[in-house]
């Protein structure tokens, strides 16, 4: 069972999305995401004043398997792409949740938070996505 | 359920991520492709191939069948064990298979060819073979194992006994040596990764004995991702992906491969050949290197200033560090400039001589 922090909201994409008190949030991909994917070998993220709606592709993960497209969880404005993986993509793999972050968005609306999944209805959405 | 190699409970013991793979289910990878893709440049790392399918063809006309069959010329092949690379072609110059034939005796060869072509290979073999008198006979019964590296014949070497390690650690490159008579082991100074090794047709039944063994000696397996990375960067051709059916060997970078001399030599596909190379092929395979961040990918359009291309095999190279690809372009694309769509972004990339590695050093300047 990978590692699902609990204080962490999630996607049925496979991104985690974490809320600060400032109404700002990081994103990323699980670390169920990255071990599907393997390892990293580029990252694409979105520039600075970029505004997504809720499941718009957003940053793009490559890793030497595939590309894949990253969903915003919410909708918002990106303040910040994560510049640092640029040169370290492999932070995706080694720490999804901590220096593998992809953006910083101000969200539009924190309500919708709410309804992505917490960490109890996602690791049951992965393990119904094993079997 | 797909297919299981003989050697499927050892991946899975040892945490090889599995995958359908032309109705096998083999390991993608054990972890991390990269790491194994540079335990094979560096060390040594080991492949079950064993989804690959042996051939043996046997008949006092066989030469003469492969005379008739393969695209390369088979009496290059003169001395005991040597191997050739050839294609098998239809009569329309595509490219049905791509194989290696070693000559064992004058009335026995033994053939490789590609596990998801395996059926209509044996079709077409015992098809042509038939007029020859030449018995085809897949061999189920092997697995097969590619141990590569620098450190691989070491390895290898350690494990063999007799004759049959004596004559092993003499082989040549393309060279192979069996005890036949004598356990049925095969041992092939052959590989897939540009890096010495051997490639070992060995019985099912010996097989995880001899896999347990070299991982206990250290060395790593290595999955499918790590294998396509390998070729990719030696610059050797995947069928079904950078040739088929409907490109021939002089559009696919296999013009190498074709046994032209002597003239008479009539093989299939020679009458579409002939008017092609006098005609000159309408496309080229070549080798690019993206100059920027990005992965190349299969399909991605290639822009030349004598018109679009495509990708047909792209992924990052580890020991490059940089995304690299084969690309069938115009043939009447001249210098080493092109642009290749990325997800509708257009990035400078540079044709470049293959290999872009070969025996663990980088041949391109990055």
């Amino acid at each position: 069972m990978s590692n699902i922090p609990a204080d962490l909201k999630y996607t049925k994409s496979h991104e985690w999305l974490k809320l600060a008190a400032d109404g700002t949030a990081l994103v990323g991909i699980t670390e169920h995401a990255q071990d599907q994917l393997g390892d990293m070998v580029y990252v694409e993220v979105p520039d600075a004043g970029r505004s997504v709606k809720a499941n718009e592709a957003c940053a793009v993960v490559e890793s030497v398997k595939a590309a894949s497209d990253v969903y915003a969880p919410v909708a918002g404005d990106v303040i910040e792409g994560n510049a640092g993986l640029a040169d370290a993509p492999e932070s995706v793999n080694q720490d999804p949740y901590g220096s593998g972050w992809l953006l910083k968005l101000k969200v539009a609306d924190t309500a919708a938070v709410d309804a992505l999944m917490d960490a109890a209805a996602y690791a049951a959405f992965v393990a119904a996505e094993e079997h | 359920m797909g297919n299981h190699t003989p050697l499927y409970d050892q991946h899975v013991r040892m945490g090889g991520k599995i995958v359908d793979f032309a109705g096998w289910e083999m390991p993608i990878n054990y972890g991390s492709q990269i790491e194994e893709h540079h335990a094979v440049r560096r060390d040594a790392g080991m492949f079950d191939v064993s989804h690959m399918c042996v051939v043996d063809l046997s008949g006092a006309h066989t030469r003469a069948f492969l005379r008739k069959l393969l695209a390369n010329n088979i009496d290059r092949l003169q001395a005991p064990g040597k191997a050739l690379y050839s294609c098998m072609l239809n009569e329309r110059g595509g490219v049905i298979d791509d194989l290696i034939v070693y000559f064992l005796r004058e009335d026995f060869f033994r053939m490789v060819v590609n596990a998801g072509t395996r059926e209509k290979d044996l079709a077409w073999l015992k098809q042509q073979a038939q007029p020859f008198g030449v018995s085809v006979r897949a061999r189920p019964d092997f697995a097969m194992i590619a141990v590569q590296g620098p450190a691989a014949r070491d390895h290898v070497l350690d494990l063999l006994q007799g004759d049959l390690r004596d004559c092993a650690a003499e082989l040549q490159p393309f060279f192979a040596v069996t005890n036949i008579e004598d356990g049925e082991w095969f041992v092939a100074r052959t590989g897939y990764t540009g890096e010495d090794g051997f490639e070992i047709v060995l019985p099912a039944a010996d097989a995880e004995r001899f896999w347990c063994a070299l991982a206990e000696r250290g060395v790593r397996p290595i999955g499918l991702g790590a294998r396509d990375t390998l070729r990719l960067e030696a610059g050797m051709n995947l069928y079904g992906s950078d040739m088929t059916e409907d490109t021939t060997p002089l559009e696919s970078g296999l013009g190498w491969t074709l046994g032209w001399e002597p003239a008479e030599r009539d093989f299939i596909g020679r009458a579409v050949l002939d008017k092609q190379r006098a005609a000159g092929a309408p496309s080229k395979l070549v080798a690019l290197l993206l100059e920027g961040k990005g992965v190349l990918r299969n399909h991605q359009k290639v822009l030349t200033a004598a018109g679009e291309g495509e990708i047909t095999s792209g992924s990052f190279a580890p020991s490059l560090g940089r995304s690299i690809a084969l690309a069938r372009i115009p043939a009447a694309a001249n210098g080493e400039r092109c642009e290749v769509d990325i997800r509708g972004r257009l990035e400078p990339a540079r044709i470049v001589k293959l290999p872009f590695v070969r025996n663990g050093e980088v041949k391109v300047a990055i």
